[in-house]
Order: C-alpha cells, then structure tokens, then sequence
C-alpha cells in the first residue's frame, strides 16, 4: 500500500465528520414520512452530488492541485454527506409495502438526478472558469 | 439527541470516510482504477451492514450512530454518480450504465440478505 499520509487522512475525517453531522441534522429537522417518497435522502444527494462535482472539477482541473482540499470537501464532505445505503434500505422498504413503482421510481430518479447533477455542474464548471 | 449523541455522530462519522478512503485505496491497488470496483464495493458492503442493522432492531441512539452516522458516511452517492459520469466521459457508456444499475440492484439485494441475516440474529 501507498504511505499513508496523516494529514490527508485527517483531512477526510475532519469532512466526513461535518458531512455525517448535517446528514443526521437534515434528516431530524425533516422529519421523512414513513411509505412516502423519502425527499430528505434524495435532496441531500442530489445536492451532495453538485457539491462534488464542483469541487473534483474545480480543484483538479482548474486550480493548481492543493493536497488536503480534495480530501477534506470532496472525499471526506461529499462522500460521507451523500449516502448510498440509505437509500437502499429505503428501497427495501418500499418493496416490502408492494410499492414496486415507487421502489424503481426512487431507484431511476436518484440516479438521473445525481447524474445530471454531476454532469451540469462539471459542464458549468469548465465553461465559466474565471466566475467560479 | 443529546450532546454527547451529536459528538458521536461526528466521531464515527469521520471514521466512517476514512474507512471508505483506505478500502477504495486497498480495492484500486488489488484491480486498478479503470473501473470503480472500489466505490463497488464500499456500497453494497455498505448496504449489508446497513441491512443487517435494521433486522436487529437497534435503539434509536444506536441506529443513529452505527447506521446513520458509520455507515451512512461510508457509503457514498455522491462519488459514485461521480465516477458514473466519468466513464460516459471516457466513451465507457456500457460500464457506466452497469455500474448505476447493477449497484443499485446488488446493492438492494444486500440490503434484504443483511436484513434475513440480522432479523434472526
């Protein structure tokens, strides 16, 4: 394995420890209701997924690269904000209530909406270079 | 949720990013980079432990720091739309499709294995 660097590690726990915080804080504040469309889940990843896209773009390929930004707001925040597992046990759920259409409805618009996301931030991002 | 509930989230939840870190780190050095086994993995390991949580009928103190916190952080949406797009980029549509549904359909199904697993534990 590659040497581990403590400070890039320390970097990502510090972001993934602000991230984890809002995601529960969002997910207490709006509070989701049970069998319906989970929109807590689906807007944090969403916007999760702008959040990433606009820093693996900017800072890889627009700045010169700094080591501990990308760590500490894209693997760290980013990763640990946005959640996967979540939303598989939410589609669970679904299944479980017969709710077949609502389970691969959730499925396809979390994918289509974090793909858009990612793909219009990241088209953004390179086009108005110097306002962003 | 108590302060020292809050503190925990925090804590755990940056574990839960390093662990996500050093395994796609670990995942990439055994297969390479030119697919993204290491997110792969990572999410429906993920979606596993996360199901097999929900079969165990935890407290809600617990169920906010082992599932919301640990494992919520250790898998990662965001990175894995990410590398999606990045594959399309790179002219791989095929993998990249198989890589937003296949996740999603392993990762559902682990889910449920872990979920059987935990609920007769």
């Amino acid at each position: 394995m590659a040497r581990v660097d403590s400070r890039e590690l320390g970097a990502i726990y510090v972001g993934g420890a602000v991230g984890a915080v809002l995601r529960v804080w969002l997910g207490i504040k709006f509070t989701p209701v049970s069998g319906s469309w989970p929109w807590v889940t689906f807007a944090i990843n969403v916007t999760g997924s702008v959040a990433l896209a606009y820093f693996a773009t900017r800072l890889q390929e627009r700045l010169p690269q700094s080591t501990y930004r990308r760590p500490l707001l894209g693997t760290g925040f980013c990763g640990a904000y946005t959640t996967f597992s979540t939303m598989q046990v939410e589609i669970l759920k679904m299944l479980d209530h017969g709710r077949l259409g609502l389970a691969a409805g959730y499925g396809a618009a979390s994918i289509a909406a974090g793909y858009t996301a990612i793909w219009a931030t990241t088209a953004f991002v390179r086009r108005y270079r110097v306002i962003v | 949720m108590t302060d020292q509930i809050w503190v925990g989230v925090a804590l755990i939840g940056g574990l839960g990013a390093v662990a996500r870190f050093t395994l796609d780190g670990i995942v990439s050095e055994w297969f390479g980079r030119s697919l993204p086994l290491g997110t792969f993995v990572i999410n429906i390991s993920g979606s596993f432990v996360l199901g097999l949580l929900t079969g165990l009928a935890l407290s809600a103190d617990q169920s906010v720091l082992e599932g919301t916190a640990a494992i919520g952080s250790y898998t990662t949406f965001s990175t894995w739309m990410l590398e999606t797009h990045r594959l399309g980029e790179d002219g791989q549509i095929w993998p990249g499709i198989a890589n937003a549904v296949v996740s999603v359909v392993v990762g559902v199904a682990a889910a449920a294995l872990g979920r059987v697993i935990g609920g007769r534990a």
